[in-house]
């Protein structure tokens, strides 16, 4: 049998027709010019937000864990709840600038910055929550193998321990790899900026950075290195995360599908974020040669992918629940579907199993409303995830004497809605003062970088990509 | 070029090329002709000058490679020394040497160290931070983190003429020529 395959080009990762200054000028005159007024308005509204968070916090530590709805048996509420969220929410930042630069997939450079800084803000709104849960905050200290006056040590054979330092190594390991990111760009904007502050500022920050290709060489293996490091680290972290749950004996949690299952559903919500704020950024800033509907499309993409996984995940471990024939597990996941907390379970299932599936059609993949909608949905949708997870399993656990239910105070939503605050706050905060995308990588991966697309005499000639006719019309 | 700099020091002659080609062009007749230190300037890493400019593997790995021993043999040290001398505990009839559930935070403390490696190293190697160079003192030298491409051939290469320099760099196809002065 034979048959023949056709080469499908690769649509030009930036749009139009930009040389290495409109780039500069494009993404940088955003942190040059003056600032807007929609951002003070903006920025407003976050602090204020910010300010419910430090207000949720500050009676939480006034008063004590019980103004939150723990009880008896539901001894973990929003706070795990949201610890989860937000930690899946930082996934797909990770994922985007480690695992995607060793697949050298070019397209990542159009959203890698932006995407890392969503996963550092994200990463501090998770921090709080383990930090503010465990009730007497003054003491927090001893997550930490320091010595002390009792001459005790934290137990290393536990999982919320090995949380300590999967979520502080992954904190750390991103806000370094963001940062050597950023040098080249503060560089560029240091060379840029009129104001004597600004210049000293981003001066600062750049460390003399001069694009020395002796430099370049020795970054390139650093950022390599660190790419290496981080992705062993990006899945491990959810795995972690979901050893929290899975170490214990509790019906419903004590699976060994959670370390992948937890790791698809943080990427794919960490991807919806991602598409949540690049529509939203792109628009504003007139971003839409670089990070354009094709970069959507395969965001969208990763997003079907993670979601079947995580349909799969659901719908396994219904059927190994049946299969092991242990009365807890068969118990605790029929009343998933069809007990007390049924809604949560139903919403869940429909935001994040049937809503991707859309996205089989390639034209609503490209369609820029759609993916929004669809983005929040995902959001939303594992949200509950983590909700059914955790508070189904508690609230019905061996005995029936110890059986409950579980309903949130206003505390637990002012403070969740409060990380919002706090993760707006520092996102508006880099979109004024940082450059949202990573300058000198995206000129790397235009045709002009390469060497080879340059006659002779040095003039610069585009390559030529012969499109085969029945794709003609699909470059677009 | 003004007469007034004659009494102070050249750091060496920048040359400005037009596209990444043209420089890398230039870094493989430079080192043709037998010059040792010099420099090119990008605002981005171009694919293949590491070869033109003749570069040596980066030392990096070996640090980062040692910072991870380190990390790793450290994290075993501090859960092994707590856990099993110093405060030896029976938590629900476990070996104290629970080895299988000290992997995740070996691992981790593993990675951090190897990130510590890679990102001081780094810039260990490329000495920065150095926020005064001799270079900053070319007001065209900004367009390097923007779209310029430079060459520069230092004055402490055996080999440095101002003349000569100069002559070899236009014959290269430079399209602007300075020297720079040491302040």
């Amino acid at each position: 049998m034979s048959k023949t395959y056709k080469y499908v080009p690769e649509p030009a990762l930036i749009k139009g027709n930009h040389d290495f200054k409109d780039i500069t000028a494009m993404i940088t005159d955003i942190n040059v010019r003056p600032t807007p007024k929609g951002w003070y308005i903006a920025f407003g509204i976050a602090n204020m937000l910010l300010l419910l968070l430090l207000v949720s916090i500050a009676y939480l530590i006034w008063q004590g864990t019980g103004i939150w709805g723990l009880n008896a048996p539901v001894g973990w509420g929003w706070a795990i709840i949201n610890f989860v969220w937000w930690v899946g929410i930082g996934h797909a930042g990770t994922l985007i600038s480690a695992i995607l630069f060793l697949f050298r997939q070019g397209w990542r450079t159009a959203i890698n910055r932006f995407a890392e800084a969503m996963t550092i803000f994200a990463v501090m709104c998770a921090g709080i929550f383990p930090g503010i849960h465990v009730g007497r905050i003054w003491v927090i200290y001893w997550v930490f193998p320091i010595p002390n006056q009792m001459s005790m040590w934290p137990n290393f054979n536990s999982p919320l321990l090995w949380d300590v330092f999967a979520v502080s190594t992954y904190f750390t390991v991103s806000l370094l790899f963001w940062y050597v990111g950023l040098v080249p760009d503060f560089a560029t904007i240091r060379d840029r900026i009129k104001s004597k502050i600004g210049k000293m500022a981003y001066g600062t920050f750049a460390l003399g950075w001069r694009g020395s290709n002796r430099h370049w060489w020795n970054y390139e293996k650093a950022y390599m290195i660190l790419a290496g490091l981080a992705t062993p680290l990006v899945l491990s972290v959810h795995t972690i995360v979901s050893f929290d749950f899975a170490v214990s004996i509790i019906p419903g949690w004590h699976t060994t599908i959670f370390p992948p299952y937890f790791v698809a559903g943080a990427v794919f919500s960490g991807f919806a974020m991602v598409l949540t704020l690049m529509i939203i950024c792109r628009k504003i800033y007139g971003l839409e040669d670089i990070m354009t509907i094709d970069h959507m499309e395969k965001m969208n993409m990763i997003i079907l992918v993670t979601g079947t996984m995580v349909g799969f995940a659901y719908i396994m471990e219904q059927f190994i629940a049946w299969y092991s024939g242990v009365e807890y597990e068969k118990a605790i996941f029929m009343l998933r579907a069809a007990g007390p907390y049924a809604w949560a379970y139903w919403i869940m299932f429909a935001c994040n199993v049937f809503s991707p599936q859309f996205f089989w059609s390639k034209k609503l993949r490209r369609n820029v409303a759609f993916t929004f909608v669809i983005s929040i949905i995902v959001n939303i949708g594992m949200w509950f995830e983590r909700f059914v997870i955790t508070v189904t399993s508690l609230s019905t656990d061996f005995l029936p004497s110890s059986w409950g239910y579980y309903s949130p105070t206003i505390w637990d939503m002012a403070t969740y809605i409060g990380t919002f605050g706090l993760f707006f706050t520092f996102f508006l905060l880099f979109l004024r003062f940082l450059p949202m995308v990573a300058v000198a990588e995206i000129k790397g991966v235009m045709p002009q970088a390469d060497p080879h697309n340059y006659d002779k005499n040095g003039e610069y000639v585009p390559p030529k990509v012969e499109v085969p006719e029945p794709y003609k019309n699909q470059t677009n | 070029m003004n007469k007034d700099n004659s009494e102070k020091t050249i750091y060496g002659i920048l040359a400005e090329f037009r596209n990444p080609k043209e420089l890398t062009d230039a870094s493989k007749s430079i080192v043709e002709s037998g010059y040792q230190h010099f420099d090119t300037f990008s605002p981005f890493p171009i694919h293949g000058i590491d070869k033109a400019m003749n570069l040596k593997k980066s030392k990096l790995g070996w640090i980062v490679l040692g910072h991870g021993m380190l990390g790793f043999l450290g994290a075993l040290s501090l859960i092994s020394f707590t856990m099993v001398f110093d405060y030896p505990m029976n938590i629900s009839g476990k070996a104290l040497a629970n080895v299988p559930a000290w992997i995740p935070v070996t691992f981790e403390l593993t990675v951090l160290l190897s990130a510590f490696g890679a990102v001081f190293g780094m810039f260990f190697l490329n000495g920065l931070p150095k926020f005064n160079h001799p270079l900053f003192n070319s007001e065209n030298f900004q367009r390097a983190t923007d779209d310029g491409f430079f060459v520069c051939i230092e004055s402490e290469d055996p080999q440095f003429e101002e003349e000569k320099v100069t002559k070899f760099l236009k014959d290269a196809g430079a399209t602007n020529i300075e020297t720079i002065y040491d302040e």
